[in-house]
């Protein structure tokens, strides 16, 4: 499905981490949609990215630049109308079996229990799902919903939920996990603590995270370098390095100078942009 | 261990324990309240049967017009031999008809699904069709399909099949795109896709179909007996009628009933087998 890509000598492993995270490369990649009445839509417009193994990296911008397209791209799920991307040094032809995807919309199937859901990757790739059995029990418990297996989604919040769709994402242990607004639907309280929760897990993964978001303070808590894309068609439009120590507190941050600089500096550009109005 | 539950109950029964024998007492008319609904159904068939069975002979209805339904019953249970012959004709009409619909209609709704082709060709046809009433099909397709088989099963096919097609590309249709974008990327085949979301996903709805087209299956089948037959519960009520023989009518009629809740109770059965086997799947 990935074929190897020897010859080609632009796959930056800058700043690797640890040997659980796998690189992306995105080169010059370009989308155009083509709408029913035949007119076309250019969802991203050349986008140039390199994210090192083991590297956690926030994109955020304005709705419809495109940042859940170059997601679904590098899922593998959608193809690029011109340009390549590279992930773990393979040319993407299709979703790759070391990267899982956790979407807004939890999409647990609803007639399936909770640890069934969190089994399913597995059960799509023929592995015997009894081996890990425990490991998504154990999963379950450190998020705080040990004994919650038999039950099934409905029964569960939004935040419990989306919560399960994490487990079901990193049950394989993913080198790249990408994440789609995926606390957008919760509400602030769940949304704080998830984000904590989600720092605390990388922490002990250490692989690389694609994070896609509207909130800039919690693209800034949580990455290593922010990606500001402009507004439709989408371009990559600054990238910002936060260098702030870890494990971060979400109390605290506030108060830190590095952290309401990089905010500010983000708003700035969407304030440049037209898509915030100062004052 | 015995001691100490006995004490618990003790104390749940205890009277000055005003929390306790609140609960007990909630609990106590919640069970009330379940009884009372599970009997209300059965309770008002009664009542209209009883009705029925008090106004025919207060009102001098002769039996000849009206028979009452203990006259109904009563006939059911002398003549039970010819009915259930006649019933058994009937019921593999049904059931022959109803399968085949339900096996062509999936395939159907799974190639106008699949192909843009075939939805912009074949879809708005299967709408236009579904239109005619299938009723004033009957004496056409006695004069092609002769008196046998064919046009009950036929008939009994073609009205039961149009619903199960809607159904389940709408069930097909109704699912978030979402849900195949995670699945494939985790690596799944379209028959995956299908397998492990999409046709669980539509099972409400086919199941929903099924139940609608049994009942129509039914009326097909009569229909077809009604219209060309020697044998099947439709026939013997046109033999019934020929000899002004009500009671038999309506026996003829109960059965028909009785077959169409014992096939639709299978259906149950059937959905709740497959509701179980999904839940538990691991």
């Amino acid at each position: 499905m990935n074929a190897p890509v020897s010859s080609f000598e632009a796959v930056e492993r800058v700043g690797q981490r640890s040997g659980n995270g796998i690189a992306v490369k995105i080169d010059h990649v370009q989308k155009i949609f083509e709408t029913r009445d035949g007119h076309e839509v250019i969802a991203l417009e050349g986008a140039d990215l390199a994210v090192s193994a083991g590297e956690f990296v926030a994109v955020v911008g304005p709705s419809g630049c495109g940042k859940s397209t170059l997601l679904s791209m590098i899922a593998g799920i959608e193809n690029p109308t011109s340009g390549r991307i590279l992930v773990d040094n393979h040319l993407l032809s299709g979703p790759n079996p070391r990267t899982s995807v956790v979407f807004q919309n939890d999409y647990l199937l609803p007639w399936r229990n909770i640890i069934n859901n969190v089994l399913l990757p597995l059960e799509i790739k023929r592995l015997d799902t009894r081996l890990y059995r425990e490991r998504a029990e154990a999963l379950l418990t450190q998020v705080g919903l040990a004994g919650f297996g038999g039950r099934f989604p409905s029964e569960l919040s939004g935040g419990m939920r989306q919560r399960v769709a994490i487990c079901r994402a990193v049950i394989q242990e993913p080198g790249l996990l990408l994440m789609d607004e995926p606390f957008g639907a919760l509400d602030a309280l769940t949304r704080e603590q998830m984000i904590m929760d989600l720092q605390n897990l990388w922490l002990r993964l250490k692989n690389t995270v694609v994070f896609i978001t509207h909130g800039i303070d919690e693209a800034v808590f949580l990455a290593d370098r922010v990606i500001v894309m402009s507004p439709r068609p989408g371009r990559i439009d600054m990238q910002l390095d936060i260098d702030l120590p870890r494990p971060r507190k979400w109390n605290e941050i506030h108060s830190n100078p590095g952290f309401t600089e990089a905010v500010a500096k983000v708003r700035g550009r969407f304030e440049e942009q037209g898509v915030l109005k100062a004052g | 261990m015995a001691g100490t539950l006995r004490d618990l109950a003790q104390k749940d029964l205890a009277p000055k324990s005003d929390a306790g024998s609140r609960r007990a007492d909630r609990l106590r008319r919640q069970r009330r309240r379940a009884t009372l609904e599970a009997f209300s159904a059965p309770a008002l068939a009664f009542a209209l049967l009883a009705i029925w069975q008090i106004c025919v002979p207060l009102f001098n209805v002769s039996e000849f017009v009206l028979p009452t339904p203990i006259d109904i019953l009563s006939r059911v249970v002398t003549d039970y031999r010819l009915l259930l012959t006649h019933a058994w004709i009937t019921g593999a009409e049904v059931v022959v008809g109803f399968l085949c619909a339900a096996v062509v209609g999936i395939l159907v709704a799974l190639a106008v699904f699949y192909s843009r082709m075939v939805e912009r060709a074949v879809y708005p046809l299967l709408i236009a069709v579904q239109t005619i009433p299938k009723v004033a099909l009957a004496p056409l397709v006695v004069l092609y399909l002769g008196y046998d088989w064919g046009p009950k099963l036929f008939l009994s096919f073609l009205i039961s099949f149009f619903p199960i097609v809607v159904a389940t590309v709408v069930g097909l249709k109704g699912l978030d795109k979402g849900y195949a974008n995670l699945v494939r990327s985790m690596g799944a085949s379209e028959a995956q896709v299908f397998l492990k979301v999409r046709l669980p996903a539509a099972l409400p709805s086919i199941f929903g179909s099924f139940k609608v087209a049994l009942s129509l299956a039914v009326i097909g089948a009569v229909l077809g007996e009604y219209v060309a037959a020697e044998r099947g519960l439709g026939y013997l009520q046109l033999q019934a009628n020929a000899n002004f023989d009500v009671t038999l009518n309506f026996a003829a009629v109960f059965v028909i009933a009785l077959l169409g809740v014992a096939l639709y109770s299978i259906i149950l059965f059937v959905e709740k087998v497959v509701g179980d086997k999904q839940g538990a799947r691991s």
